[in-house]
C-alpha cells in the first residue's frame, strides 16, 4: 500500500490526488463564500417570494431559465463529444474524454437546479411526481434530463474503475477504503477488460440519442407554445447545435485551465486544441447557418407578432445583445479558428471565451424579447432587468461548477491513466496496421493501372 | 351542460373601469403597491387596454376589457406540468392554487397574458382591516402561485346550491359574474353559449362579434361586439 506513486508512470496525473495543492484551501474558501452568498440570496427569495428577482409580467421567465438552457447546453460537451470520439476511435480522444464527461455530470446538475430556483413553490416540487402530466413539455425535460444524468454518471464511472484500482495501490486511510469499494474488485484480467470495453461501447451508443433528446426537449419548452419567434420547428436542432457549440467552447476552456493548473502539457497538447478548434469552427458555421435560417424565415413571413420581436432584436431594445451575440459567436471567433496560426491553445481559448458569452446571450435573447413583446396589438411591452439576487445565484452556479471540479480533481485522475497507457502500449501497432492496409489499397490501385 | 361565455359590446363600453374594480373586490385581488405595479406586477384579472386608431383630429379611442378568454382549447392547460390549471365545469379554465408549483409555464404559453403571479405574499401582507373586508367566498392566493379570472366560479357554485335548495336542477342554474353586474353601460353580457335562448348566444352569433386572436385556434369564449368597419 505504501508504494510511492511518484515512481509510477503518469505520476503527474496522481499528484493532485495525493499531494494537496497549496492553493486548495484558499480557493475552496473563496468558492464556498460565493456559494454561501448565493445561498443567502436564495434564502431571501424562498422567504419573500420571486419578487426579489427582476421578473414581472409579461417577462415571467428571466435569468434562471436562461441559465437552465445555457448550462444544459454546456453539458453536451462532455458525454456526447466523448461518445462520438470513442465510437469513431479517434486516437486523440484519450486525454480529453474524462474531462469532458465530468463537465457533463457537474453542469447537468447545475442546469437542472436552475429550474428549481425558478419555481415559485419549491416546497411543492413533489407535485411533479404525484400529479405529473406528460402533456407538459416540462415533464419531457424532467424525464430526459434524468435519463441523461444517469447515463452520463455511469459513462463517467465505468471507465474510471481501472483508474480507481490503480489509485487503490497507493492510497491509505479513508481514501484506501473509498477506492477499495469503488474499484469493484478490478484486477485487470482479460475477461474484466473485455466486459469493461463492452460496457463503455454500449454506453457510448446509448448516450448519443439521449443527449440529442435532452436539448431538443429543452427547445420544445419554448417551441410548443404559440409565442412569436418561439413557435418554430427549427428550435430542436438549433438548440442541439448551439448546445454542442457552447459545450465545445466550455470543454476547451476547462482543458486549458486544467492543463495550466495541473501541468498536463504532456497530455493535453496543442494538437488537441487544434482538433477541437476545428470542431468549434464547424459548429460556429452551423450556428450561423441555423441563425440565418431562423431569422430570415421570420423576417420573410412578416407576421406582425413575430416582426415586433424580430425588430426588437435587430434595431430595438435588444439590438445590443443580438449584435454582440453575432460578434461573439461568429464574426470574432471565425478568423481565430480558420487560420492555423491562431488555432493554438491561446487562440482557441479566446474564441471559446467569446463563444461562451455569445451563447449565453443567445439563450437570453431567445427568452426575454419574445416574452416582452406578446402577440396582439393591445398588449403592452414588457421590460426586464435582472436583480442582484439573480446575478448572485448565477455567480453561485459558476462557483459550484468550479467547486465540483476541484473536489473531483482531488479524488480522481483528470486524465484516464489506463486509457493513456493503452494508447501508448497497444494503439501504435493497431494504427500502424491500419496504415499498412491503406498502403495495400494503394498497391491494388497500382495493379489495376 | 352549460358552456359559459361572455360578450362585451365595445360600442357601449365607456371605459369607466367599474368592471375591473368590481372584479378586484369580488375576487380578492390584492393591491400590489405602486413600485410593484410599475414593475409590471399588477394583479387585475380583468385588465383594460386602450386602443387608438386614426390620427388627430380623426382619432378613435376604444377601451377593451380583457378577462381570461376561457379558451375551449387553452394553451395554458396544455403546458401545466401538475394539472394545476384545467378546463373545468361549464368550460371555465380553473386554477388550483394549492397544487400550482409556480413554474409560470402557463403564463409563458398564454397569448393573451391574462395569468397573474404572486411575486410576493401580496394578499397575506395586507393590513388587518383589508383582510377582513375580503370576500369570504373566494380564497386569497398565497405567494408563488399563478392566479386568473375564474368567471366568478364561486357564484356558479352558490347558484347551484340555491337551485338544489329550491328543488331545481342544479345543472340548469344561471348566475352572473361581478363585472357584468357592475357595468353601468350594460356592455357586458354573460350566460350559456350553448343555450340558444340566451342573449349571449344570440349576440355571439352576431355579424358584429369577433374574438381576440381567433386565428390561434384557442377558441375563446369571450366575444367582442364592434362596429362593422372595425372588423378584422
Amino acid at each position: 500500500m505504501d508504494r510511492d506513486f511518484r515512481h509510477e508512470a503518469d505520476a503527474v496525473l496522481m499528484r493532485p490526488i495525493f499531494e494537496r495543492p497549496k492553493y486548495f484551501y484558499p480557493l475552496l474558501g473563496f468558492l464556498l463564500s460565493v456559494i454561501a452568498w448565493a445561498a443567502y440570496c436564495y434564502y431571501l427569495q424562498f422567504n419573500l417570494g420571486l419578487g426579489v428577482t427582476g421578473m414581472n409580467q409579461p417577462v415571467s421567465w428571466g435569468f434562471y431559465v436562461t441559465n437552465f438552457v445555457f448550462f444544459i447546453g454546456i453539458s453536451h460537451a462532455g458525454t456526447l463529444i466523448s461518445a462520438i470520439l470513442r465510437m469513431t476511435q479517434a486516437e486523440w480522444r484519450r486525454p480529453i474524454t474524462r474531462i469532458a464527461e465530468m463537465i457533463t455530470v457537474a453542469v447537468l446538475g447545475i442546469g437542472g437546479m436552475n429550474v428549481l430556483l425558478d419555481l415559485g413553490r419549491i416546497d411543492r416540487v413533489a407535485n411533479v411526481f404525484m400529479y405529473g402530466r406528460y402533456q407538459s413539455p416540462l415533464l419531457w425535460d424532467a424525464t430526459s434530463i434524468t435519463a441523461y444524468m444517469t447515463a452520463s454518471a455511469l459513462y463517467l464511472f465505468i471507465p474510471l474503475i481501472p483508474d480507481i484500482a490503480i489509485l487503490r495501490q497507493h492510497a491509505t486511510g479513508w481514501r484506501g477504503g473509498l477506492y477499495g469499494v469503488l474499484s469493484l474488485g478490478w484486477r485487470g484480467t482479460e475477461r474484466q477488460q473485455k466486459i469493461l470495453n463492452r460496457c463503455i461501447g454500449f454506453m457510448a451508443v446509448l448516450v448519443i440519442p439521449i443527449a440529442i433528446s435532452v436539448h431538443t426537449v429543452v427547445a420544445f419548452v419554448f417551441s410548443m407554445t404559440l409565442q412569436p419567434m418561439w413557435h418554430s420547428t427549427i428550435f430542436g436542432p438549433y438548440f442541439v447545435a448551439g448546445a454542442i457549440f457552447s459545450g465545445l467552447a466550455g470543454l476547451i476552456i476547462v482543458m486549458a485551465v486544467l492543463r495550466w493548473v495541473f501541468h498536463l502539457q504532456d497530455y493535453l497538447q496543442p494538437i488537441h486544441f487544434n482538433y477541437l478548434g476545428l470542431l468549434l469552427l464547424v459548429m460556429s458555421l452551423f450556428w450561423f447557418y441555423f441563425t440565418c435560417a431562423e431569422y430570415l424565415t421570420a423576417y420573410f413571413g412578416n407576421e406582425p407578432g413575430e416582426m415586433r420581436v424580430f425588430w426588437s432584436k435587430m434595431t430595438g431594445e435588444y439590438a445590443g445583445y443580438f449584435w454582440l451575440m453575432v460578434m461573439c459567436n461568429f464574426v470574432l471567433p471565425l478568423p481565430l479558428l480558420v487560420w492555423r496560426r491562431f488555432r493554438q491553445v491561446t487562440g482557441t481559448v479566446i474564441a471559446s471565451l467569446l463563444i461562451s458569452v455569445g451563447m449565453w446571450l443567445e439563450r437570453y435573447i431567445i427568452i426575454v424579447p419574445s416574452m416582452a413583446n406578446p402577440r396582439g396589438d393591445l398588449l403592452e411591452k414588457g421590460h426586464y432587468t435582472a436583480s442582484y439576487v439573480e446575478w448572485s445565484l448565477m455567480a453561485g452556479c459558476f462557483a459550484l461548477f468550479v467547486l465540483i471540479y476541484l473536489l473531483f480533481s482531488r479524488l480522481f485522475p483528470l486524465v484516464s491513466i489506463w486509457e493513456a497507457r493503452e494508447g501508448r502500449e497497444k494503439t501504435l501497432e493497431i494504427v500502424a496496421a491500419r496504415v499498412e492496409r491503406y498502403k495495400l489499397g494503394e498497391g491494388r490501385l497500382k495493379e489495376e493501372q | 351542460m352549460s358552456r359559459w361565455g361572455m360578450v362585451i359590446d365595445l360600442e357601449k363600453c365607456n371605459g369607466c373601469e367599474a368592471c375591473a374594480a368590481a372584479c378586484q373586490a369580488e375576487c380578492n385581488q390584492p393591491p400590489v403597491g405602486e413600485s410593484e405595479a410599475r414593475m409590471g406586477r399588477k394583479i387585475s384579472w380583468l385588465k383594460i387596454s386602450e386602443e387608438l386608431t386614426g390620427k388627430f383630429p380623426d382619432l378613435h379611442r376604444r377601451m377593451i376589457p380583457q378577462p381570461c378568454m376561457q379558451c375551449d382549447d387553452p394553451p395554458c392547460v396544455r403546458v401545466c406540468p401538475v394539472h394545476a390549471t384545467y378546463l373545468g365545469e361549464g368550460g371555465i379554465v380553473a386554477q388550483i392554487y394549492q397544487r400550482c408549483i409556480g413554474c409560470r409555464f402557463c403564463m409563458a404559453a398564454c397569448p393573451y397574458t391574462v395569468k397573474y403571479f404572486n411575486w410576493y405574499n401580496y394578499a397575506g401582507g395586507l393590513p388587518a382591516a383589508e383582510q377582513e373586508a375580503m370576500n369570504p367566498e373566494v380564497s386569497p392566493r398565497p405567494r408563488g402561485v399563478v392566479e386568473k379570472c375564474t368567471f366568478c366560479h364561486h357564484r356558479l357554485l352558490l347558484a347551484k346550491d340555491q337551485a338544489r335548495l329550491q328543488g331545481n336542477d342544479p345543472a340548469r342554474a344561471v348566475y352572473h359574474p361581478a363585472c357584468e353586474e357592475a357595468c353601468p353601460a350594460k356592455a357586458i353580457y354573460f350566460g350559456d353559449l350553448d343555450d340558444s335562448t340566451t342573449e349571449v348566444a344570440r349576440l355571439a352569433q352576431s355579424h358584429r362579434a369577433s374574438r381576440l386572436m381567433e386565428d390561434l385556434g384557442t377558441n375563446p369564449k369571450v366575444y367582442y361586439l364592434a362596429r362593422k368597419e372595425n372588423h378584422g
